[in-house]
């Protein structure tokens, strides 16, 4: 990324996320490679920052051309993922992997 | 922990053999091309340069702000880069603070900031830290000898993409008075993982 360019002018989309976002990982478990740890799936997570863009590597595994994508930091409460626990776990999340909430959920 | 008498560094080590004579076999690979590359990596890839990162970032308020900001960008005033593998890789420093400790792991796989802390350790890379780590990572670290206060707040970084973490330790209570290298020799590889207090 260019210096002095923000994070969102990369791209005009209106599905882009913004640090805040609350969104949701996906729940299902693909036939294919993926970055989704298994122990991530199916959880609410909030959007902390934006990594740069890259290809999603669940395409790139099975040979299939893909664009690069944004790429977030996304902070989850550990109890969303394990239960009885009191600490945050945060992993990058491609757009492709997350459904934004909306807002009033 | 698998049943496997052999070592994860074993098992690794054999798969990698593997897929290297293979890509040799297909003509893809000049074997002397990925002795070359691995031999300049690891010839600046140690744990002391994480170690000067941090000390650095101990005696000068203005290079932790801009390591913690953009440490890509910070990296260069210790003549450190995080360019050294395939490819450039996005640092993200992460400061211990009073209420809260970070931890770092690869659930996935064992990414690792190697060029600041050096090849990782065999226990990192094992399948028995890697799950517990993001589970009851207190209970972990306790294993290492580390209980952390009760009332810290832990947070877990799992490098399952394209950042690397390194952890900022605190500066110990009894260290006024050293200088940046005498800091410098105070600071672990374990702390940089966030399984040391240092």
């Amino acid at each position: 990324m260019q210096p002095g360019i923000s994070w969102m002018s990369r791209t005009t989309m209106a599905d882009e996320l913004r640090p805040g976002d609350v969104v949701e990982t996906p729940r299902t478990d693909p036939p294919h490679h993926t970055r989704v740890p298994r122990y991530a799936r199916g959880a609410t997570g909030t959007v902390v920052d934006f990594e740069g863009e890259h290809p999603l590597p669940d395409n790139r595994a099975r040979g299939i051309a893909t664009a690069p994508e944004s790429v977030y930091t996304v902070r989850f409460a550990g109890d969303q993922l394990f239960d009885g626990t009191d600490h945050d776990i945060v992993l990058s999340m491609w757009r492709s992997y997350l459904t934004k909430k909306a807002d009033d959920e | 922990m698998s049943d496997h008498h052999d070592s994860p560094d074993a098992t690794i080590s054999a798969r990698v053999r593997t897929i290297e004579s293979r890509l040799e076999q297909l003509g893809l690979l000049d074997p002397r091309e990925l002795d070359q590359a691995m031999a300049a990596f690891l010839s600046h890839a140690s744990v002391g340069n994480g170690a000067r990162v941090v000390a650095r970032a101990w005696v000068d308020e203005g290079f932790r702000k801009r390591l913690l900001e953009d440490a890509n960008a910070a990296l260069p005033e210790l003549g450190l880069s995080m360019s050294g593998g395939i490819r450039d890789q996005r640092l993200k420093v992460v400061p211990n603070t009073d209420s809260e400790h970070n931890v770092i792991v690869c659930t996935l796989c064992s990414c690792y900031p190697v060029a600041l802390l050096g090849p990782s350790p065999t226990w990192y890379k094992s399948e028995s830290y890697r799950s517990r780590v993001v589970r009851e990572p207190r209970a972990v670290l306790h294993d290492f000898g580390y209980d952390v206060d009760p009332r810290m707040h832990i947070t877990v970084w799992d490098a399952n993409a394209e950042t690397r973490y390194m952890v900022l330790p605190q500066r110990p209570a009894d260290s006024a008075g050293l200088g940046e290298d005498e800091l410098a020799q105070l600071v672990s590889r374990d702390g940089m993982i966030g399984v040391a207090p240092v």
